[in-house]
């Protein structure tokens, strides 16, 4: 693209989108939904499940013959 | 940096909550003015903005006081607004109504410029969203590039490459629609 292209786009983008105000702030105080965020609960996994993996993981390391009989029924 | 704040971001490293709210309020109004540039929407920059904060407070542990909070701040923030403009960009699917029309005639008519200025409006938006964050940080809002680079978290040369390419497709996509820049 030769430079005088680049130089006609550029003042077309900057006449089509004309630059935001630098010290424009919010219409709310944004802190309550903040708080409301942080307090709300993270999907959490259960701890019978994280067991149950971890023991089908070592199982499956320990007998790795098994590995297709299990993907088989899956 | 004065030792007041020194020790708000200390607390704030170790997770205490008051110190994350000093910090929230004293950077509020400037993390959203910068995601208020990149996303032009004054709704999705307070909802974009909760967002920033929210990654900036999940990632405590991981700060650095020494590097200050406004740059790491700006750098989440500018994240954020790329999630949000990729989500957009997925969401919209916008019918790409390209071609067929005749170039636009060089004339002073206010409607006709008032139309190019919408098709170049809408062309820009259909930009990948990095190209697009690049182009409006850098063009748009004419910041120096060495900010850009470093609220993207890029080097200076990466983003005039991305203004570069960002410029290049604008180019082609307005020439499809029969705009001549």
């Amino acid at each position: 693209m030769k430079e005088r292209d680049e130089e006609r786009i550029t003042k077309l983008l900057q006449s089509a989108l004309p630059p935001v105000s630098a010290d424009a702030e919010p219409g709310r105080d944004l802190w309550p939904a903040l708080l409301r965020r942080l307090d709300a609960k993270t999907v959490a996994v259960p701890w019978f499940d994280w067991a149950l993996g971890g023991a089908l993981m070592v199982f499956l390391a320990l007998t790795p013959s098994t590995i297709p009989l299990l993907l088989y029924y899956l | 940096m004065q030792s007041g704040e020194g020790n708000v971001l200390e607390q704030f490293r170790h997770g205490d909550l008051h110190a994350f709210e000093t910090l929230f309020r004293l950077h509020q109004r400037s993390v959203y003015g910068w995601i208020l540039r990149i996303v032009r929407d004054r709704a999705a920059a307070e909802e974009i903005t909760i967002e920033s904060f929210w990654r900036i407070h999940r990632a405590h542990a991981r700060f650095q006081p020494e590097m200050g909070f406004e740059g790491w701040a700006r750098r989440i923030g500018s994240h954020a607004a790329l999630d949000w403009l990729r989500r957009q960009r997925l969401e919209r699917e916008l019918p790409m109504d390209l071609c067929t029309e005749p170039a636009a005639p060089q004339t002073p008519d206010p409607a006709v410029a008032a139309e190019i200025r919408l098709k170049t409006a809408q062309a820009f938006e259909r930009l990948p969203p990095k190209l697009r964050i690049a182009a409006t940080l850098a063009v748009v809002e004419q910041l120096p590039q060495k900010e850009v680079a470093s609220a993207l978290g890029i080097s200076i040369a990466a983003v005039k490459l991305r203004v570069f390419r960002a410029l290049r497709l604008l180019r082609k996509d307005l020439e499809q629609q029969g705009v001549t820049p």
